[in-house]
Order: structure tokens, then C-alpha cells, then sequence
């Protein structure tokens, strides 16, 4: 006579529970990961087709008469997007180039700046643009939508945009001189060409 | 037209004394107190200072933020108008809490339940008894045992 054990068939966590504990950490490491690379992506790249945004523009700071400006109906001309604030004293740095290079360009009508405010109070960013004379389109980043989209790391930045809606260039910091912003604008108009 | 000593002092006595009458009024005026503007503020935060509350961040951009809930508070508007405002202007990223939004905390409720409930499911499995070992007798038939036993009797014999 001979004794054996067999060993009983142990009770687990179900299925169902294993799976749905497998699914959320698998969902958590997901979205942990498309944060981690989004926060690693830096600025927008040169070669990005720029979605359609809606401005909307500082009374006194209008295009065209419009109040607000759509990027859509910008296509066929090359478009300077400047974010800046009133606070930041390296845009004050290159406040007259970029008039400078808006007074230059404007009469062309193949050129539009947008001045894009960033985080700033709209009294404050009015003393800004009369003290330094900007008459350029310009608007507040409301909700900073515009900010995020193009993941600015700071003010000031500035975006070339060609007249097919691609990014081209990317400024980080102040123009020290207008010949730096001409030397870009000129480079997507002879693109054209 | 001249004046008398005795009324002049008596005018500057006068003023000086209404100097004294007029300071308290002024402070009482419309204007907003700082506690009145850090009240707010210190349930906003400005994107550019991120993890440093509005009402004691010492950059330019929040010194202009608080200065704009001054105004706000000066021309009326309740906090809560002012907190739309903010929140329309620059994104609802500046509330330090979210609004009470039924989503803000049904989401985390649920999943706080659901957790719960999966662990004490976890738990309420892992601690029940299991039965561990059955004791199985080798149940070899008797008929088999017997014919061996005799054989093994019948070879002790021989052996003898």
C-alpha cells in the first residue's frame, strides 16, 4: 500500500481582475510615456506643417481691418510668428529689428508678422507696443493655446513659416540685428521663386 | 488781503489737523487691499513661475498678474468673475484646484473604488484556505495483493 500526495488545484485572482490589472498599467506606462516624450520633444521642428490657428488681434493691431487673424488665410505668404510679453526684457532687445524688418517687408504684401502675446496683461502689453512703436498684427495667446501648439520654451521665439504653411526656421532668443531676419524671410521668398 | 497772525496759524492748525482726518478716509477708500489681491491670488499660478503661487512670486509677470486682480477687484468684479478671467485668458492651468467639475472627481473616485474593490477581491482569494493535500490511498486491487502474498508463501515454502 502506497500513499502519494496530489496537490489540489489552488485558487488564483480570476482572469478578468488579472486582465484589467494588466490593462490599466499597461494604460498608465502609456501615458506616461507619450508625456515623457512630448516634454522631451522640444520646439517645433522646421518641416512641421502648421495647423490652422485663429489669433485674435489687439484693437489698433488689426490685419487688414480683421480682428482677428486665421492661419489658413495666410497660405502663399511667408509668415513670422514672434511670441513675446511685456515682462521679458530680451524681447525688448529686438522689438525696433522686427518693426524695423515689418516696415521693410509690409509694402511687398508677401510677408505678415504676427506678434503673439505670451502670459501677459493686455495694459501692460499695450504700454510694450506703443513704447516701441510696433504696428504689426499682434494678439494676445489666449488660453496659450498657440504656445503650447508650437511648445515654446520661453519668450522671445520666432517661427518662419513659408508660404506652403511649413516651418522653415526657428529662432530661439533675440535677433541681435535685422540683417538675422531678413536673411531668413528673403531665403523663403527666393524659395518661391 | 492781509491776514492776522492768529488766523494764520489758526488756518494751518486747521489743515494740519484735517491732514489727520482725511488719512484714515483715504484708506478706507476703494482700493483694493493687498490681503484683498493675495486672497485670490494665492489660489492661481502663473505658467511662466510654475510651483510658485501667484501671491508670492517675485517676477515681473505675476507682479502685473496681481496688479490686474487690483483693478478687476477695483472696478467690481467678484472673484469668481475674476478666476473666468484669468482662467479664459491663460488656460485653466492656473487654478491651483480644478473647478468642482463632476469628472475632477468622478474619475479619481472610480478608479479609487475600483482599486479597492480588486484588492479586497485579491485578498478575499489569497487568504481562504485551500485544501492543500488529499491523502490518497494506492487503491491496488485485492485480487493482485493476494495471488502476490501466495506466491510468496508458496516460494518460503520451497525454500524450507
Amino acid at each position: 500500500m502506497t500513499e502519494t500526495s496530489i496537490p489540489a488545484p489552488r485558487r488564483g485572482v480570476p482572469i478578468w481582475i488579472q486582465i484589467i490589472i494588466w490593462v490599466v498599467l499597461v494604460g498608465f506606462l502609456v501615458i506616461v510615456a507619450l508625456q515623457l516624450q512630448r516634454a522631451q520633444q522640444g520646439t517645433a521642428q522646421p518641416g512641421q506643417v502648421i495647423d490652422n490657428f485663429t489669433l485674435p488681434l489687439f484693437s489698433g493691431h488689426e490685419l487688414n481691418g480683421k480682428s482677428e487673424v486665421r492661419m489658413a488665410d495666410l497660405r502663399g505668404k511667408v509668415v513670422v510668428i514672434n511670441f513675446w510679453a511685456s515682462w521679458c526684457k530680451p524681447c525688448e532687445q529686438e522689438a525696433a529689428e522686427l518693426q524695423q524688418a515689418w516696415m521693410e517687408y509690409e509694402p511687398t504684401g508677401q510677408v505678415v508678422f504676427l506678434g503673439v502675446d505670451y502670459v501677459d496683461t493686455e495694459p501692460e502689453a499695450r504700454v510694450y507696443l506703443k513704447k516701441f512703436g510696433i504696428t504689426y498684427p499682434n494678439g494676445p495667446d489666449l488660453a496659450t493655446r498657440i504656445s503650447q501648439y508650437f511648445r515654446i520654451k520661453g519668450v522671445p521665439e520666432t517661427y518662419f513659416i513659408d508660404q506652403a504653411g511649413v516651418l522653415q526656421y526657428v529662432q530661439i532668443g533675440p535677433f541681435s540685428s535685422v540683417e538675422q531676419i531678413r536673411t531668413q524671410i528673403d531665403a523663403l521668398l527666393k524659395q518661391r521663386d | 488781503m492781509a491776514i492776522s497772525r492768529t488766523t494764520f496759524y489758526f488756518l494751518l492748525l486747521t489743515l494740519f489737523l484735517a491732514g489727520f482726518w482725511i488719512t484714515p478716509v483715504s484708506a478706507q477708500g476703494p482700493t483694493p487691499t493687498d490681503d484683498d489681491v493675495n486672497r485670490i491670488a494665492k489660489q492661481m499660478y502663473c505658467p511662466v513661475c510654475e510651483n510658485t503661487p501667484l501671491d508670492v512670486c517675485p517676477t515681473e509677470a505675476c507682479r502685473q498678474w496681481r496688479d490686474l486682480i487690483r483693478t478687476m477687484l477695483a472696478e467690481g468684479k467678484s472673484e469668481e468673475e475674476i478666476k473666468q478671467y484669468f482662467v479664459a485668458q491663460y488656460g485653466i492651468r492656473v487654478l491651483a484646484e480644478p473647478p468642482n467639475r463632476f469628472a475632477t472627481y468622478l474619475i479619481p473616485t472610480v478608479a479609487i473604488l475600483l482599486g479597492a474593490l480588486l484588492l479586497f477581491r485579491g485578498f478575499q482569494m489569497w487568504m481562504k484556505p485551500t485544501k492543500t493535500e488529499v491523502t490518497a490511498v494506492d487503491t491496488e486491487p485485492k485480487s493482485i495483493q493476494d495471488s502476490y502474498i501466495a506466491r510468496l508463501e508458496e516460494e518460503v515454502k520451497k525454500q524450507k
